[in-house]
């Protein structure tokens, strides 16, 4: 699972009919320091995440779980709102 | 999934049985505010895309579960047409 942000949303009426109800919300990969790495991606919405939130999200084929016995083709859902992480400094 | 552009359309007279009416699109990577980004990718489109229109491409062995698209040699579907993006940042 990856730490990204979300940046924005994305509006789609033509699409899966698995997809249909589904929040689709642009995310930005970030590390652990908050900076942005990588490229944005879209990725489904299970938690119920809004733009400016912290979240973590699973990609591949798991991506398609949160939505089981549904067939919904995810590869990339977020499922998890993150309050906070922690980073260990080592000397 | 990844944003994409349709730039054109992949003819193929043999191919793998299970893709025999499947319709091919050349899709071109995009970023979130619409500027190219570099790459390609054929994707079997299960939405009705067209030219130039912005769509959703779903990657990796979950393209398979795209509609019509189960036991499909395919790692790549068009899922969605988008209509607008809105991005904050």
């Amino acid at each position: 699972m990856h730490l990204a942000r979300v940046i924005g949303t994305v509006v789609a009426t033509r699409k899966d009919e698995g997809l249909t109800g589904v929040k689709l919300l642009i995310v930005q990969p970030l590390t652990t320091d908050h900076a942005a790495v990588g490229k944005p991606l879209v990725a489904l919405d299970s938690v119920g995440a809004g733009t400016g939130e912290d979240v973590f999200y699973v990609r591949g084929r798991e991506a398609a779980f949160p939505f089981l016995p549904a067939d919904v083709p995810a590869d990339a859902t977020i499922v998890g709102i993150v309050d906070h992480w922690y980073v260990e400094k080592t000397p | 999934m990844i944003l994409g552009r349709v730039v054109g359309t992949v003819v193929a007279t043999r191919k793998d049985e299970r893709l025999l009416g499947a319709k091919l699109l050349l899709v071109r990577t995009i970023d979130p505010r619409g500027k190219d980004e570099a790459g390609y990718t054929v994707a079997v489109d299960t939405v009705d895309a067209g030219v130039n229109e912005r769509v959703l491409v779903v990657t990796g062995s979950s393209a398979r579960m795209a509609s019509g698209l189960k036991d499909s040699p395919v790692d790549a579907a068009i899922v969605g047409i988008v209509d607008a993006v809105e991005v904050t940042d």
